[in-house]
């Protein structure tokens, strides 16, 4: 077949131009870049109410992205939610009476788990728990009770 | 009403007939590929006159769907403080929605109605038949490369689309509206998921390819070998095309991320 | 040639064919035999089916009745594979030629070639060459379709069809739309290409005068039918008045050159 050697060049250059678009939406666009390899430690904390938490949700420290959530299981027996997290394992020396509560991006925004950093000498280790929490803020409930506040005050 | 109830009758007896025809037809070009894939100069070809040549129109209307789509969130988003989540929404809308079906209708309009006027046209010149009498099947000589080339065209036409309209919409809020940098790829990269979102926006991108390609080759085929024939049964290709791509749309996204 | 044993000096035996197109009976009950090595010629008005005939001969389309047997085999009852593998020795001369319009002439003649051998590219060019030279169209090589006039691409298409080196061509109005000149290169080509080469020849057509002075035997077909056979002498001076109408080119005679109508008067006065 007589096939000209600019036409086999194109589609060489088409088809790699669509990979590279297709590593540019798994690696810049989606989270799999930011996955990081197996080189975490998980660390556990209970919560009165999870709210709007997600498994993958990032934790965060400072503002900065340290970690994600990585399972959210109910205790049956206190009723409580339990929030498992992989923090990266670069993150090594958070002190074990670190606190983490559940806030909210923006109003609307996505929830995350922010940590706050104790004082203590010890550092958090695979399977640590966090002890001191407070759980999601859910805004019907704030508003609820703003309403109550407002009418008993009236 | 005899009389309709006899038309809509016939035109239910058409439409079987038809769609019995496309479907030995599929068949066919899909047995025919295991003759086409040990010629690859044939698949070449065709990704040269699929592929290439719709690279332009996908890159340019991406772009301008992304630098849109940046400015009309940004409106929308900073009325709620929320222009930080304008990386999230043009890359979610781009990559679950808009890439996968605008550029597979672009592509039924670029690539498709090229395809049934070719093939249609070698219909009522006789080249089809030609071919047939020199012992060598149409479908797998012909019509199976051009179904190859736009099942492995689209998804990476999809995906360029999807890429240079995140570029767009990059320009457009950074560059133009101030929007923090670091916090349009934060957002974005925290809700688009690799799983969920893009492989699914891929998936689609190929189903959507597969039925373009389809409808396109059998239309072109099965047209009336005149120019009046072939000039409707490419009429037919972009109207087909594009209800099916946003019918299966529905159905697929209702599958995928509804809980329908 | 590979000869089946149940080939006699037939190569295309057509017995009792019914086809029809719709509710329209293209063929009643026609039975034809094609000699080997003859020019042998289907001739009819236009529209009597005699492009059909050939596309059911090479296997393309399906009769009702009757059976098509192609150097002793069933063209019918093949599988696809043994169908190809027939129409591999089959040539077949399209009226437009047929010519695939995105590859040169070269190409065009190469490709069957390419499709069914495993030549190298040097040998293929050979026999590229080869055909091209005897048509007269080595020169033109490169050209592609749609620079050729109709003629060229009538001789193109032909040395495609003898590509494989056939038994059989089989011509589809090879005369229709030619100027004198190319009409008269065709006519000399078909003529040579059958004696050089071996081949047997059918040609359709409805060009009197050019198939009578190459056709070994001519059949002529009307409304279905065989209405008469014969050498192109035995033709010229046949006693039916239809063939004599036909064959002189007559305006009018057993066929009428009026569409069956009502009577013309009537009609004209008729007030609607």
């Amino acid at each position: 077949m007589q096939h000209s050697k600019t036409q086999d060049t194109l589609v060489g250059m088409f088809v790699a131009v669509g990979i590279a678009a297709l590593f540019y939406m798994a690696l810049q666009i989606s989270n799999l870049g930011s996955y990081s390899n197996g080189d975490s430690y998980t660390v556990s904390a209970r919560f009165q109410n999870s709210g709007g938490l997600k498994i993958k949700s990032p934790v965060s420290l400072a503002g900065v992205k340290i970690g994600r959530v990585s399972s959210i299981t109910l205790d049956k027996s206190s009723h409580e939610a339990v929030v498992e997290m992989r923090i990266d394992s670069q993150y090594d020396n958070l002190p074990d009476d670190s606190s983490a509560s559940i806030y909210t991006a923006g109003l609307l925004g996505e929830q995350y788990i922010s940590i706050d950093p104790g004082s203590s000498e010890d550092y958090l280790k695979d399977k640590s728990r966090l002890d001191i929490t407070s759980s999601a803020i859910v805004l019907e409930e704030m508003i609820g009770k703003f309403m109550m506040n407002k009418a008993e005050g009236k | 009403m005899l009389e309709f109830l006899e038309l809509l009758g016939k035109t239910a007896r058409g439409s079987f007939a038809k769609l019995g025809r496309a479907t030995f037809f599929l068949m066919h070009v899909l047995a025919g590929i295991r003759e086409v894939l040990p010629r690859p100069n044939l698949l070449n070809k065709q990704l040269y006159s699929v592929g290439v040549l719709s690279f332009l129109i996908i890159a340019i209307s991406g772009l301008f769907v992304g630098m849109v789509l940046g400015l009309q969130g940004y409106y929308i988003l900073s009325d709620f403080g929320a222009d930080e989540s304008l990386g999230l929404m043009v890359a979610a809308s781009l990559v679950r929605e808009l890439g996968p079906v605008v550029s597979a209708l672009l592509f039924a309009g670029r690539a498709g109605s090229a395809l049934t006027a070719e093939i249609g046209l070698m219909k009522a010149t006789e080249q089809l038949s030609g071919m047939e009498m020199m012992a060598v099947d149409p479908i797998n000589r012909i019509i199976t490369p051009r179904f190859l080339a736009g099942l492995i065209s689209t998804p990476l036409l999809a995906a360029i689309f999807s890429s240079i309209g995140v570029m767009g919409g990059h320009l457009v809020g950074v560059g133009m509206l101030g929007v923090d940098d670091g916090a349009f790829w934060a957002q974005m990269q925290n809700g688009i998921d690799f799983n969920e979102d893009i492989i699914n926006g891929v998936i689609k991108s190929v189903v959507f390819g597969f039925v373009v390609s389809w409808i396109a080759l059998f239309e072109g085929y099965d047209s009336v070998p005149t120019s009046e024939g072939v000039s409707r049964a490419t009429t037919r290709t972009v109207v087909n095309s594009a209800f099916s791509i946003l019918g299966l749309d529905f159905i697929l996204t209702a599958l995928m991320f509804g809980d329908i | 040639m590979p000869t089946s044993a149940s080939s006699t000096n037939h190569i295309v035996s057509v017995e009792n064919l019914s086809f029809s197109r719709g509710t329209r009976k293209i063929f009643d009950d026609v039975s034809l035999n094609i000699p080997r090595g003859k020019v042998t010629a289907i001739m009819g008005p236009s529209g009597t089916g005699k492009t059909t005939l050939l596309k059911l001969i090479g296997g393309q389309l399906y009769p009702n009745a009757g059976r098509i047997l192609v150097d002793g085999q069933n063209v019918h009852q093949l599988k696809t594979r043994e169908l190809y593998n027939l129409r591999k020795r089959m040539g077949m001369l399209f009226q437009s030629g047929a010519l695939l319009t995105d590859m040169n002439v070269y190409d065009n003649v190469a490709f069957p070639l390419r499709e069914h051998t495993h030549l190298p590219e040097s040998m293929i060019r050979t026999l590229v060459l080869m055909k091209l030279q005897a048509v007269g169209l080595r020169g033109a090589h490169q050209l592609m379709p749609n620079e050729l006039s109709g003629g060229m691409a009538r001789r193109v298409a032909l040395a495609r069809a003898i590509a494989l080196d056939p038994m059989m061509i089989m011509y589809d109005e090879p005369f229709t739309g030619q100027d004198p000149i190319s009409m008269g290169a065709l006519v000399h080509l078909i003529k040579s290409l059958n004696t050089t080469l071996g081949l047997t020849s059918i040609i359709v057509s409805h060009d009197v005068h050019e198939t009578a002075a190459i056709a070994d035997y001519i059949y002529v077909l009307s409304e279905g039918r065989i209405v008469g056979q014969g050498t192109p002498q035995q033709l010229a001076s046949s006693d039916s008045a239809w063939v004599q109408q036909f064959m002189n080119g007559d305006a009018d005679g057993p066929v009428h050159f009026h569409y069956p109508a009502r009577d013309y008067l009537d009609d004209l006065l008729t007030a609607k």
